[in-house]
């Protein structure tokens, strides 16, 4: 009888347990945001926004709000917006990054208080990005402390117009996204660099070689998985770029909307209560962003294979 | 030879020399704005307006009163939704991950590769392109006004799931489950009493993580909430940006955004060595 049950007991199959552990993750995805998405992709297919007080619609138009989206909007103009805001933060912050990592890393440079460094670098980035905007409104505003200070030393005479120039907005948008994100591009960089077997380090040293040649010629090869990975995931933060422009420009995207994203432009929809359109839009960051996400996928699943 | 070498060790020090100027730098570009905000919420406004200064004034008493009494603008109010909704999110969040990831990491069953592959590849879509049906969603049931639908779907975080997967692939030895089933334990009561404290060190790390990803949310919130009783710190700060600017009380105006930001830096400062590893631990390495 015992002997049975102990039998018994070892063929038990837990895979149950498996399904069960999953219900509350595929439950809660489906629920809050599975449906939603697909809802979302049903809605870009009907005409149905408000004028005034009466809401029109909705009336089922098939691919009218894309070709609208496309021909009267502006999708083509935020598009170019957010990517040129993204690569004014990205550049600076992928070679800063780069060069940080590779003296953090370097055993003969042996940099004391990295620690301290990497502490401060990194801070930023676990700020709220909309105080951080309001932070930097105020003080890059007309009569703020940064005027003031370009004055009082002489640099210029009359208060820089941060939010009324073009390249005062954008520049301080790609300032605020560098700060928040060079630190964390660096620890990644950095742990991509520590995995590299030393001993390529150690030959290259034996062979005389310089340490830019060791940079280009050994770290920048083998970096590359990493590198690629912090790009695409970089972009795809990018094209989600929110927070920042909408508290900077108070959600106008000011001056004369190029600062204006594509988040902006998709929330200024769902405000205005345009859901087809806002629906359209959806659709599209959906594509350009699976597409994107596709590569990270890669990415990751053929990294855990090696 | 003996000259190659001193020639190299001046090299050395020159580059150690330029490493640290640009490092001293970049730090101070960092913190300069923090210490700006800081340095003028003690400031009374009239002392910001006259001039810019790089000492602390002496109305951080007023300051801070004068935010704490201010009713139109909660920021107190503001901040205790803020931490209800970061709290609830952050348990949520990291029990969930960790039991949808040891259902993955433990038990052999047939749609396992397909649940793990679907949720790394939802990981990366953004949470926006889901926005309308959001909304349409939480209107029809009811949910407008209300911190669950901020709170519930943290349940399911593919990023939080996919950090404690790669952890248990690194420190949970299957053997302490094996051991716990002999002893007849119960699955469910293995997981809660067994493999969450196994995993604290890399739970912590996410809470910390998770917790300012909720509490610096501006998108969601924006989207449910709108009754100043029920706002979220963001949206505050959001509100005041859009209120008009000249005739704002500047000390309060910084104390209020010092409000928002200090307690995040206070807890990065205490945690920093944790927070600092626990970054690279989630992404894929070269």
């Amino acid at each position: 009888m015992t002997a049975s049950n102990k039998n018994k007991t070892k063929h038990v199959s837990y895979k149950k347990w498996g399904y069960l552990f999953l219900i509350p993750f595929f439950l809660v995805y489906g629920v809050f945001s599975f449906i939603p998405m697909i809802s979302t992709f049903y809605y870009s297919f009907f005409e149905n926004y408000m004028s005034g007080l009466k809401e029109i619609g909705p009336t089922f138009v098939g691919f009218d709000n894309y070709i609208k989206l496309f021909t009267e909007g502006d999708l083509l103009k935020y598009f170019e917006n957010t990517i040129i805001l993204w690569v004014l933060g990205f550049v600076p912050q992928i070679v800063i990054s780069l060069i940080l990592a590779a003296w953090f890393t370097d055993t003969r440079l042996k940099l004391k208080c990295s620690g301290f460094f990497k502490t401060v670098i990194y801070m930023p980035n676990l700020i709220m990005a909309s105080s951080f905007a309001m932070l930097f409104f105020a003080l890059f505003s007309n009569n703020g402390p940064i005027n003031l200070i370009l004055m009082n030393a002489g640099i210029i005479k009359e208060p820089f117009h941060f939010m009324s120039s073009t390249a005062g907005a954008r520049g301080l948008i790609a300032l605020m996204n560098f700060l928040m994100w060079y630190g964390n591009t660096t620890i990644l960089l950095m742990a991509g660099m520590m995995g590299i077997d030393t001993a390529l380090f150690e030959a290259a040293e034996v062979d005389g070689a310089t340490p830019s040649q060791v940079f280009s010629k050994i770290t920048m090869p083998l970096l590359k998985p990493i590198l690629a990975y912090v790009i695409i995931t970089s972009l795809i933060g990018g094209l989600q770029m929110f927070d920042l422009p909408q508290i900077l420009t108070n959600g106008k995207g000011g001056p004369d909307r190029t600062t204006m994203t594509l988040i902006m432009y998709l929330n200024n929809h769902l405000y205005s209560k345009n859901y087809g359109m806002a629906g359209a839009l959806s659709v599209i960051l959906f594509l350009v962003t699976g597409t994107l996400s596709i590569w990270v996928f890669k990415a990751i699943t053929g990294q855990r294979e090696k | 030879m003996k000259k190659t070498n001193q020639k190299a060790s001046i090299s050395l020090q020159i580059r150690r020399a330029i490493s640290y100027i640009i490092l001293i730098i970049l730090a101070i570009i960092s913190l300069f704005s923090f210490y700006m905000l800081f340095n003028n919420a003690t400031r009374a406004h009239v002392d910001i307006q006259r001039g810019f200064s790089l000492l602390p004034g002496r109305s951080f008493a007023r300051n801070f009163n004068n935010v704490i009494n201010n009713t139109t603008i909660l920021i107190v109010r503001g901040m205790i939704n803020s931490i209800i909704v970061s709290t609830c999110t952050v348990m949520l969040s990291v029990y969930f991950s960790s039991m949808t990831a040891y259902a993955i990491h433990v038990y052999d069953f047939k749609y396992k590769k397909f649940a793990f592959n679907f949720i790394l590849l939802i990981m990366t879509i953004p949470t926006q392109v889901g926005a309308l049906g959001f909304v349409k969603l939480i209107t029809a049931m009811d949910l407008k006004e209300s911190f669950i639908p901020l709170i519930v779907p943290a349940i399911a975080a593919p990023a939080v799931f996919f950090f404690m997967k790669q952890y248990m692939e690194s420190s949970l030895p299957l053997e302490i489950i094996e051991a716990a089933r002999i002893d007849g334990s119960n699955e469910f009561y293995t997981f809660n009493t067994i493999i969450i404290p196994l995993l604290k060190p890399a739970l912590a790390v996410q809470a910390i993580f998770g917790f300012a990803g909720s509490w610096n949310n501006y998108f969601t919130p924006s989207l449910v909430l709108t009754k100043a009783t029920k706002k979220t710190l963001p949206l505050w700060i959001a509100y005041i940006r859009s209120a008009d600017f000249t005739k704002f009380d500047m000390g309060q105006l910084y104390m209020m955004v010092a409000f928002s930001i200090f307690p995040v830096i206070v807890v990065y400062l205490i945690l920093s060595k944790f927070i600092v590893q626990g970054v690279a631990l989630g992404s894929v390495k070269g």
